[in-house]
């Protein structure tokens, strides 16, 4: 089978510093990948060069896009990188005042996607924007409220809606669950996990939080001063982590 | 006037400011930065659009100034003595006489015609800035025709108010490619803006833009399939001519809270009732 996405030596320096080095992998469609590290790592550096908001100094992200089969979108031109990135792709930033747009409706925040794409009919747009604010439990009644007045998590609920509506291939999420209270973080991943499974996302998720991984990665990326230190199922790195760092990562000493 | 160059402006500038229109004839639609003069009168007074008649004027020109479809507002009136002290051309308050006609907020009611000009004033050119306040973003958006965001515009709008409630500056696409905004004329005049026989010109000065719609260009209003595009007006007909199809405003006529519609546009009404039509309220009709 072919990989949905084909990670190859990706290098990202900031000047001399290293942000990630070398990272290779294969993602495959219905997949979730977890990417684990302590601050600093290279997580976010790595999937903001996966996800084109960063340009590797080295490497290939080779993605089989739906037209033209396996391509390296580092080198595709930016017009059709930005079309991937509101068609088959979705990016979940951990503030979601990132990835929404503040000062539009629920209802257009969950639209735009659909209206980039070309959906021109304002009942059909609406219809389907109120679906998906029911499927990530937000009621209907705040479809014409402005995120402004939503919690936290409900912000971050719409943030995924707004993603989702169009029916991406592959989501990156950076820290999806960071900076929520506790029980908001745990309905949260509930509602991820189901969505993957609903929907047979593929994914990568970026996260300091080892629950995040156990609850909805199949595998798991251990990164240490931008390098992979350790990658496997997420289940035998969890319970029994071969590299030191893993081992101290998942020991209670390194959990927050 | 023999203290400025014909029309003010000296000739370098003029060079400039032309090849900034030939290059918005070139890509309709599109808004070519030009590096704007300050000019004798503040921003508000629509300097781009006195910088791009300056530019396309000649000494044989016949010029019409018109500011919401009149001729003799404190601001037209300024403008059209402007040309008439530093390029001494001759003006005229008639549509079809004038070849050259800067206008703030209207597009003539009686058809233009080839050779005719139509010069803009421009607030704000940017079409997307309400929702994306970068320039750098909306720069790349038109270069990849990225427009959803307009939608979104649009979209807002209905669900706040139940429809389309824009009511001037209505987006237009330019012939199948570039986001116009056409300026803050009522969408009434948007039809007009489509194969019109003149050339239309728009200056922006504190943006420092131009964009231009050559002849018979496509221009069309954005809208959805189940909202579409309608270029409404205040459903009466004018009060002095009788008018059924022209733009009217709305004026008070005493104390006592009377009120008319009337045309906007003072020529097209004036020459309508020269000719001998009449409206519900100037005494000459009364049925
Ligand atoms: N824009 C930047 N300029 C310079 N250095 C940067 C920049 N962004 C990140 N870095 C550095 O690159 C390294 C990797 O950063 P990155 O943000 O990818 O880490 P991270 O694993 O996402 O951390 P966190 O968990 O805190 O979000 C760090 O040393 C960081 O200081
Ligand atoms: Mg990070
Ligand atoms: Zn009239």
């Amino acid at each position: 089978m072919t990989p949905l996405l084909s990670v190859q030596g990706v290098t990202k320096f900031y000047g001399h510093h290293i942000g990630c080095k070398n990272v290779g992998f294969d993602l495959y469609p219905g997949e979730v990948m977890g990417i684990v590290g302590e601050s600093g790592s290279g997580k976010s550096t790595l999937l903001n060069c996966m996800a084109g908001h960063l340009t590797p100094d080295a490497g290939a992200v080779v993605f089989n896009t739906r037209s033209d089969g396996p391509r390296d979108t580092v080198t595709m031109s930016e017009p059709e990188r930005r079309m991937l990135s509101r068609t088959d792709w979705a990016f979940v930033h951990q503030h979601a005042r990132d990835g929404l747009r503040m000062g539009v409706s629920a209802g257009g925040n969950v639209g735009e996607r659909l209206m980039a794409v070309g959906d021109r009919h304002y009942g059909d747009i609406r219809g389907k924007a109120a679906d998906w604010l029911g499927r990530v439990e937000i009621d209907a009644g705040r479809i014409d409220d402005r995120p402004t007045t939503f919690s936290g998590g409900m912000q971050q609920r719409l943030q995924i809606a707004r993603n989702l509506v169009t029916g991406p291939r592959l989501v990156f999420m950076d820290e999806p669950t960071g900076g929520l209270d506790v029980s908001v973080q745990a309905r949260l991943l509930d509602l991820l996990r189901g969505l993957v499974r609903d929907m047979g996302l593929s994914a990568i998720i970026v996260t300091h939080d080892l629950a995040v991984v156990r609850l909805l990665a199949d595998r798991l990326m251990v990164m240490k001063d931008g390098h992979v230190v350790e990658a496997g199922l997420t289940d035998q790195v969890l319970d029994d982590p071969q590299h030191a760092y893993s081992q101290l990562l998942v020991s209670s000493v390194l959990q927050v | 006037m023999s203290d400025y160059n014909f029309a003010y402006l000296d000739e370098q500038t003029k060079r400039m400011i032309r090849r900034a229109i030939l290059k918005g004839l070139a890509i309709p639609g599109y808004q070519v930065p030009f590096a704007s003069r300050e000019m004798p009168m503040p921003y508000g007074w629509g300097t781009g659009g006195v910088q791009v008649s300056a530019a396309v004027m000649t000494p044989d020109d016949r010029f019409k100034v018109i500011d919401q479809g009149a001729d003799d507002t404190t601001n037209a009136v300024s403008i059209r003595s402007f040309f008439e002290r530093t390029a001494g051309v001759a003006t005229t308050t008639k549509t079809s006489e004038a070849s050259v006609i800067q206008t703030r907020h209207r597009i003539p009611e009686e058809p233009l015609r080839e050779g005719q000009i139509l010069v803009y004033q421009v607030p704000i050119p940017e079409p997307l800035r309400f929702l994306e306040p970068r320039e750098s973003e909306t720069r790349k958006m038109h270069s990849l025709e990225e427009y959803g965001l307009m939608h979104v515009k649009l979209y807002e709008d209905i669900s706040r108010h139940g429809h389309i409630a824009t009511s001037y500056d209505y987006p237009v696409k330019v012939e199948g490619r570039y986001v116009m905004d056409p300026s803050p004329i009522p969408k009434f005049d948007n039809p007009k803006l489509g194969d019109m026989a003149a050339i239309q010109l728009f200056g922006a000065g504190r943006e420092q833009r131009i964009y231009a719609l050559p002849p018979y260009t496509q221009v069309v209003s954005l809208d959805f399939e189940d909202h579409p595009f309608e270029a409404s007006k205040p459903d009466h007909p004018c009060a002095l001519c009788g008018a059924e199809n022209s733009y009217l405003d709305e004026v008070i006529t005493d104390d006592a809270g009377g009120r008319m519609f009337v045309c906007s546009d003072t020529d097209f009404c004036e020459a309508r009732q020269a000719a001998g039509h009449t409206g519900t309220m100037n005494g000459k009709d009364a049925a």
